[in-house]
């Protein structure tokens, strides 16, 4: 078994966080794992995004070229990185703040994911956007379980932060739906 | 501490160097090593340890001479720009035996350069790097755990010699996260009774120092460092290699950029390509002898760095006769992919010996 992904927004979003949930998810699972952030003049608002590299057997690069899955929270990530993506691979769009237009990789099949409303009027809180986008590619990518992200987010906070798991917990599985509904919805 | 955690490349060099008992930490911001300052200014506090962030890295590598003359485990970080800058002490602190960890994550140079992952340090990290006859050992890791595991490795390194070592990773083993499973080191820290720590009246003063002025006296002092250079050859040198029974062509690299040639090593046996795979895992002393024989197996070998060709140099000293060799070198912040790898490797097997003599 082998997976990489691109997770890719603004920085502010939550993107390092979410591929340090999956990463975490993984190890959990018992898989070897690698998380690799982009680093240097990053800042609220500029571009940022991480590479997570699953496997069952020892991982060389940490770096991909050609990643079987890709995340996008905004329209500078989704041109950079969207070009990249392995054939019949993954894509999954935060539909809330990126131009469905500028999506032209027909051949993906991604599911419009308005990851920002679905945050907002399903789980409760805008803040959300970016585990409503990791619950969807969970279901895109089945590359690790629920159940294991679930035992990471439980894990992974401390203090007042602790307070958000629940709402956590239902913006993964709100995102999981849609993608999997989406998916079904379009054969 | 029996399970495995996710930790930056920085973070867990900083735990291996509490682990192995260091307690202090000098040293002076720079990016992409920032991480290890910010994390042992909290941590070193929890050991009552001491964190300081010194006015320069003149300073720091001065704290550290200070610290290792007074008999304790001490280590200082930065990187390339730091690193240069600290060769005067370094050089001071081989000349007078002190041990003591540098560690160097990398930037792009010559001068400021950038902050890309980069192997452009590894002749003045090898090579001594200050001036005079002298050697820093160097160890390389190429993972999250060997972030931690060389760390411990390298004070333990340094005190058997009585010789500054160091660490020399770039930007992707430091901002990497990774499992590792942290251990309980064994802290083999020698009795230093060498160490200046204010001698009562009545017993012979002890000198530290590298200053030697008689007549012959620094040639015996430079023959008596050579012959523990030669001892680190015999007895300390790292490498792993995973060779392949008539292999074709054998990939040598060492750091990060070996992370690069393993996946690409792993594309070619799919294919059914016969390749061998060797990373010197002490820079210093280079593992010249493991090179030789694999070289010899397998007749054909391909270089891969993240610079113009610098270790290049060590391993054309250490071919077999009669072997043929490449470089695939790409500096300046350039990442070599596997499949470009996979591809220059895949011309050498095809290329006859002639052809595959030349120097990209």
């Amino acid at each position: 078994m082998y997976y990489d992904v691109i997770l890719s927004g603004f920085g502010g979003q939550g993107i390092l966080l979410i591929g340090d949930l999956l990463a975490h998810a993984a190890m959990l699972e018992g898989l070897h794992v690698t998380w690799m952030p982009s680093y240097g003049v990053e800042m609220r608002g500029g571009a940022a995004n991480c590479t997570v590299v699953i496997s069952s057997e020892k991982i060389g690069s940490p770096i991909t070229d050609e990643p079987c899955g890709l995340i996008a929270m905004s329209n500078p990530s989704l041109l950079k990185f969207q070009g990249k993506v392995k054939k019949e691979g993954l894509m999954v769009v935060n539909t809330s703040l990126v131009d469905s237009q500028l999506i032209e990789r027909g051949d993906l099949g991604t599911v419009p994911l308005p990851a920002n409303e679905i945050a907002y009027q399903e789980v409760g809180e805008h803040k959300m956007a970016n585990i409503v986008m990791l619950g969807a590619f969970l279901a895109g990518s089945g590359v690790v379980s629920m159940e294991k992200v679930e035992e990471t987010v439980d894990s992974f906070f401390e203090g007042g932060k602790r307070k958000n798991i629940p709402l956590m917990v239902k913006a993964l599985r709100r995102g999981f739906q849609h993608q999997k509904e989406g998916m079904e919805h379009a054969g | 501490m029996s399970e495995r955690q996710m930790m930056k490349g920085s973070v867990a060099l900083a735990e291996g160097a509490v682990a192995a008992g260091c307690r202090y930490y000098f040293g002076y911001p720079i990016t992409p090593q920032n991480d290890i300052p910010e994390y042992l200014s909290v941590r070193l506090a929890e050991v009552d340890g001491v964190f300081i962030q010194a006015e320069s890295e003149i300073a720091s590598i001065n704290m550290l001479l200070g610290a290792a003359a007074a008999g304790a485990r001490a280590m200082t970080s930065s990187s390339g720009p730091g690193i240069s800058l600290m060769q005067e002490g370094l050089s001071y602190m081989a000349g007078s035996e002190l041990p003591g960890l540098a560690v160097n994550i990398t930037r792009i140079g010559p001068g400021l350069g950038g902050i890309a992952p980069s192997q452009g340090d590894y002749f003045q990290a090898t090579r001594g790097g200050g001036h005079g006859d002298y050697h820093v050992i160097v160890l390389a890791p190429n993972s999250v755990q060997e972030m931690y595991d060389l760390t411990i490795k390298a004070f333990e390194l340094a005190d058997k010699y009585r010789n500054p070592a160091l660490i020399l990773a770039d930007a992707i083993l430091g901002q990497m996260k990774e499992p590792v499973l942290l251990h309980d080191a064994p802290q083999r820290v020698p009795g230093k009774e060498w160490a200046l720590k204010g001698a009562p009246v009545g017993l012979p003063t002890k000198r530290i120092k590298s200053l030697y002025l008689k007549d012959d006296e620094m040639e015996k002092h430079n023959w008596h460092l050579f012959r523990k250079y030669s001892q680190m050859r015999e007895e300390d040198t790292m490498v792993e290699a995973d060779l392949d029974e008539g292999m074709e062509v054998l990939l040598v690299s060492f750091g990060s950029c070996s992370r690069m040639v393993q996946s690409a090593v792993r594309m070619a046996r799919d294919r059914g390509l016969k390749v061998g795979y060797i990373r010197p895992i002490s820079l210093f002393p280079f593992p010249g002898d493991a090179l030789r024989e694999a070289s010899e197996k397998a007749g054909k070998v391909l270089t891969v760095e993240m610079n113009t060709g610098q270790m290049w140099d060590d391993v054309r000293l250490n071919l077999a006769p009669g072997c043929s060799a490449r470089l695939l070198a790409r500096p300046g912040g350039g990442i070599p992919t596997p499949g470009q790898i996979l591809e220059e490797a895949e011309k050498m097997i095809k290329a006859g010996d002639e052809v595959a003599k030349s120097i990209c």
